[in-house]
């Protein structure tokens, strides 16, 4: 087990190292000269020199790198250079509307599928599976930046019971969390119905299983045997779903958070964009990405805690 | 009254009928076996005991356990039977049992579900599982199946169907999986169980020396009937009905295979070592290997029948791909009447004057091209055949096929027939030397001697040279002028067919051979 | 099983016509501005209504859908004419570094969401319809690279390459002339299930300003400008989300239904 998960962290670190490399390329070397890029055609030479020296691009580029990647390893994203603030703790408190609300949409998505998903699969071929089915084929053709504008017109404008969007701030919870519930919900439906799909077939499969046989011969009920022998082995595919839905989760996280007018990273990233602001936008697409690399070692961590086959090998 | 009784049962799985009135009974302590080829009805059968049928299956007739009907039972009344009553042991050890539940877990379930408290039930499973032979110091029940051998789960199988000592006990192909040391011990635990708990068994199998080992009573099937049935002795003594006549003498058949003229040697191996990796323990720990085969010598002369014969995991499997060029051997040299076989090279020549039989008649052909191409695909290695259509059309003809075949899609052929496809396509470049990897185990008995009449009589026919790798000492037998017996990577004995089989000197050789079941000697004289 | 196929194909046949029928004919022309006939409910004259500008919503959303269809239509391809050969080649190279590299890279693509590369281009190059097919397509590669592996892989245990190695054939070969035809299905049924993604996410890559810009006209930025306009004129925003469901639903029952007729076995992923 120790040796599968210390083989995960160095392919973790592995992956951030090559991803952050790749970043850099693309943020800092692809576009020339970045400082003249980001002050745009009306720009000085001797203010374009100016910021050349305040990012440091008179370093050689390997030396650049080494200090940009340190100084995330550290908690140093660089001064952002249209707010005048670090970008660290712009980042930091954007995030703590972003990713609260991706959890919660990720916990209500989980919530939703894992009933569905076993109740289709018990009934399978009858009413109640037909039904779920056509449920969730229509819940993941849904686009769920569309999906909030309905909620948003449903529930706040004609019906009242939430505000249409903006954000209180953490100091008032209760008020924080309804607000990010309807973004939330909106999350999570469409993810709800890939993932009670994807239960539903995984936990079919195993039915066909030789050792859902035994167990049935040993007394259990279809049921049961389904509850006690399909779902855990039915867990390894849907792992797999759930650590990317997170990452489609942050992603969609960051629309949805347009629809609502929240203050996350969706806002401050699409500010950064329309001003040039790369030192936001390469410290932002960092940690979204860290975030992605995050939750796939997590993921391989809760495929050796469900499948013991896995601690053994690599 | 008997423990078991069948009472014309018939079986309708949508609009096909597949039982058509099977009667059979089983006395307490009783061991019946229920014999007969692939799509006889057996299994069916046994599920229709267990009430797993399924869906869409719709039993009529009697089953009595102790004198009650099941198949009037209610699905939740069934649940109570099952495991209680009767247990049921299956053919796949390795897929038989929940891959991430410990073991000792699965047994207690037998118990917990029929409403024994869990420590009690932890505690009777541990003992069930050192009664059918894990001793729980080498195998405690908290190891998961991936941790142990098919014969290991094939009695931790056992423990889940016996764990509540039920009154009848169904085995499905029990030992069929199983290599052939292994299978005698299985059965021996089989009959220890019987003995004990004084249950009855319905031993499911398809294999006759099996039977005669083991069985009380006997009944064969064909086609949704049984056909004959009757103490074991008696039926073997008699053989009233034509069917279990033919089975009996496909079981024991012998092909003809005429007089062993070899010239020259034509494949020759020396020292093969084959490794394999084995993963890290840690990121930057050093490469561990296995080593599969180890140091093999082996000689197979122009026109020479030779077997090799091993267990699952002494390395034949890896030492054939070497052999065949698919894989490179670590260290030895192959050669081919003289010339090097060396993996992924495209030395035409050599891949013509050697070609193979796999084991999978389903898995052979690509499901997607007619017979003709299937069987030219090895064709453009070979310049001296000018004609390809007739030659495709003579090998079909050789092998028993027509050459209208060649139109056919090879979803229209059975098993049999797809193997002699398989063959057609092995001889279509004309090779020196064909390798019959498992080319038979797939098959049923039947069919399985008509193909080793077709090998012996192309090896008569045109000199043909082949190595024949199996499992089953008795069709080895029957086919090889020369045996090799492979274990643990190495030939630990290399003989004539009729020597080995008579005095074998090797102590693995000898356990191999007391361990084979055996037809009654009566029969192996009349076939 | 047709009873997805049929409504599927109809479904996506309807709106490849839009599109293509919105070259030569629209019902109302969508570059011209009408203030005076702004935010008119569905009517005779406009069906589907007109939206803040006055212009006809159905002609939007006809032309509209050429973006979203190009968009996604290119995207797959760039995700099967990279990911397919990579997949095959990986698992033709199994047991070998070669394997390892290719399935690390694709883990590092995969680390990378469709918007994240969308973000990274648009803030160096500039919006525009472009990134959003870069962007997609990019993602789409280690969906198809490790699809075809894995079915790759189970073919080449088979017996049947076993054969083909035997008569003497090479890795390329073998691929060409066994694995893929015997994948193409699989394939087939995926890519329906990516166009119908990245239908998706071309709309979700519009909406936020990543995607099309104007005057090119996108199922996503419609409903952009549509936002703010709920409370008043609600049919604004939600013809052009029905478009979206609609098209994406056709596209998944046709996935679907496809797979019914070609192979019920096939196992395509949906993420």
């Amino acid at each position: 087990m120790l040796t599968y998960a210390l083989r995960r962290l160095v392919s973790l670190a592995l992956s951030l190292a090559v991803a952050s490399l790749v970043i850099f390329l693309v943020v800092e070397v692809a576009p020339g000269d970045p400082a003249a890029y980001m002050l745009g055609t009306g720009a000085q030479p001797d203010t374009i020199e100016a910021l050349r020296s305040e990012l440091g691009l008179d370093q050689p580029r390997l030396e650049r790198y080494l200090s940009w990647a340190g100084g995330m390893l550290t908690g140093d994203f660089g001064t952002s250079y249209t707010y005048r603030a670090p970008v660290a703790q712009m980042v930091a408190d954007r995030l703590w509307v972003s990713l609260p609300l991706a959890l919660y949409a990720l916990a209500l998505s989980t919530l939703l599928a894992f009933p569905a998903g076993l109740y289709a699969a018990a009934r399978r071929g009858r009413a109640g599976d037909v039904a779920v089915m056509g449920a969730t084929q229509l819940g993941i053709a849904i686009p769920n930046f569309w999906f909030a504008m309905l909620l948003v017109l449903l529930f706040a404008i004609n019906l009242g019971w939430f505000g249409a969007g903006g954000f209180p701030g953490w100091e008032q919870p209760l008020a924080a969390i309804k607000a990010l519930t309807l973004p939330a919900v909106a999350l999570a439906l469409p993810q709800a119905a890939i993932l009670a799909r994807v239960l539903r077939s995984a936990l079919i499969d195993i039915l066909g299983e030789d050792f859902i046989r035994t167990a049935r011969a040993k007394g259990l009920t279809r049921f049961e045997a389904l509850w006690r022998h399909g779902l855990r082995n039915a867990l390894i595919p849907v792992l797999t779903i759930v650590g990317l839905q997170f990452s489609f989760l942050l992603a969609g996280a960051i629309i949805i958070e347009q629809v609502f007018f929240l203050p996350g990273l969706g806002r401050l990233i699409f500010q950064a964009i329309s001003q040039r602001d790369l030192i936001v936008v390469e410290s932002v697409v960092m940690l979204l990405v860290f975030a992605v690399i995050l939750v796939t070692f997590l993921t391989d961590l809760a495929y050796a805690w469900v499948d013991p086959r896995l601690r053994r090998r690599a | 009254m008997s423990l078991l009784s069948v009472e014309t049962l018939t079986l309708r799985i949508g609009a096909k009928e597949v039982l058509h009135g099977v009667s059979l009974g089983l006395d307490p302590g009783e061991i019946l076996a229920l014999t007969g080829e692939s799509g006889s009805g057996k299994s069916m059968t046994a599920f229709s005991v267990m009430g797993l049928l399924p869906q869409g299956a719709v039993p009529a007739g009697a089953i009595r356990l102790d004198g009650t009907d099941l198949l009037r039972l209610s699905e939740r009344e069934m649940c109570r039977f099952r495991g209680q009553a009767m247990g049921m042991v299956f053919q796949e050890p390795m897929t038989a049992l929940n891959p991430v539940q410990r073991i000792g877990d699965q047994v207690a379930e037998t118990l917990r579900v029929h409403g024994t408290p869990r420590a009690e039930a932890e505690a009777r499973a541990a003992e069930t599982l050192a009664r059918v032979g894990l001793d729980p110091e080498r195998i405690p029940p908290s190891r998961y199946p991936h941790e142990l051998s098919g014969g290991q789960r094939q009695r931790v199988g056992i423990a889940m169907a016996v764990a509540l000592r039920p009154r009848l006990l169904i085995a499905d192909e029990p030992t069929t999986a199983l290599d052939v040391t292994t299978q005698a011990r299985i059965l021996d635990l089989l009959k220890r169980l019987v003995r004990e708990d004084g249950m009855g068994l319905l031993l499911i199998t398809h294999d006759l020396a099996v039977v005669h080992g083991i069985a009380d009573r006997l009944a064969v099937m064909q086609g949704g009937r049984i056909v004959e049935t009757g103490p074991t002795a008696g039926v073997f003594a008699e053989m009233r009905h034509p069917y279990t006549r033919q089975l009996f003498a496909a079981s024991a058949h012998r092909a003809e295979l005429g007089p062993r003229v070899t010239h020259g040697p034509l494949l020759e191996a020396r020292g093969v070592v084959r490794d394999y990796p084995l993963p890290r323990p840690h990121p930057f720990a050093k490469r561990d290997s296995h080593r599969a085969v180890k140091g093999v010598d082996l000689d197979i002369r122009r026109g020479e029948r030779v077997g090799l014969v091993g267990e699952s995991g002494c390395g034949k499997s890896t030492l054939t791909r070497a052999l065949l060029g698919l894989e490179p051997p670590t260290a030895g040299t192959i050669t081919l009447g003289g010339a090097p076989v060396r993996a992924g090279a495209k030395d035409r020549h050599l891949r013509r004057r050697m070609q193979a039989v796999f084991q999978d008649p389903y898995g052979s052909f690509d499901p997607r091209h007619s017979v003709g191409r299937l069987v030219a695909e090895p064709l453009h290695l070979a310049d001296n055949i000018p004609d390809r259509e007739a030659r495709v059309s003579e090998v079909l003809e050789a092998v028993g096929l027509s050459p209208d075949d060649a139109a056919k899609s090879i979803h229209a052929f059975s098993g049999g027939q797809r193997q002699r496809i398989a063959i057609a396509r092995a001889l279509v470049t004309r090779p020196d030397l064909v390798v019959f990897d498992e080319a038979v185990s797939a098959l049923d008995v039947r069919v399985r001697a008509g193909i080793l009449d077709l090998i012996a009589r192309l090896s008569r026919e045109e000199g043909l040279a082949y190595l024949f790798i199996s499992h089953d000492l008795s069709v080895v037998r029957g086919i090889c002028d020369r045996v090799m017996v492979m274990k643990a990577g190495e030939i630990v004995e290399d003989r004539v067919a009729e020597d080995l089989f008579a005095a074998p000197e090797h102590p693995y050789t000898r356990e191999l051979l007391a361990a084979a079941p055996v037809l009654p000697e009566r029969e192996r004289e009349a076939s | 099983m047709t009873f997805r196929l049929l409504p599927g194909a109809v479904l996506t046949a309807i709106v490849v016509l839009a599109a293509l029928i919105s070259y030569v004919w629209t019902p109302g022309d969508v570059a011209s501005v009408d203030i005076a006939a702004k935010l008119q409910s569905p009517s005779a004259a406009h069906w589907l209504g007109t939206d803040q500008l006055g212009r006809d919503i159905l002609s939007m959303i006809m032309v509209g859908a050429r973006t979203s269809i190009a968009v996604a239509l290119v995207a797959v391809g760039i995700g099967m004419g990279v990911g397919v050969p990579l997949g095959l080649a990986a698992a033709a190279l199994r047991d070998t570094w070669l394997d390892d590299v290719i399935m690390r890279g694709n883990d590092l693509v995969f680390a990378f969401p469709s918007l994240v590369i969308a973000i990274l281009i648009t803030a160096i190059a500039g919006p525009g319809a472009l990134n959003a097919i870069i962007a997609i397509g990019i993602f789409n590669i280690p969906v198809f690279a490790r699809l075809t592996r894995g079915a790759a892989l189970s073919l080449w245990s088979r017996d049947f390459i076993l054969a083909a190695r035997m008569a003497g054939k090479g890795a390329p070969r073998i691929s060409a002339e066994h694995i893929l035809p015997n994948i193409a299905n699989l394939l087939i049924v995926q890519g329906t299930i990516q166009f119908s993604l990245g239908i998706l996410a071309e709309a979700g890559l519009s909406y936020v300003g990543l995607g099309a810009q104007p005057p090119v006209p996108s199922w996503g930025r419609m409903l952009a400008e549509a936002q703010t306009l709920v409370s008043i004129a609600p049919h604004v925003a939600l013809m052009p989300g029905l478009a979206i469901v609609l098209t994406v639903l056709g596209l998944n029952l046709l996935g679907d239904g496809l797979r019914d007729v070609l192979d019920p076995r096939l196992r395509a992923v949906r993420t």
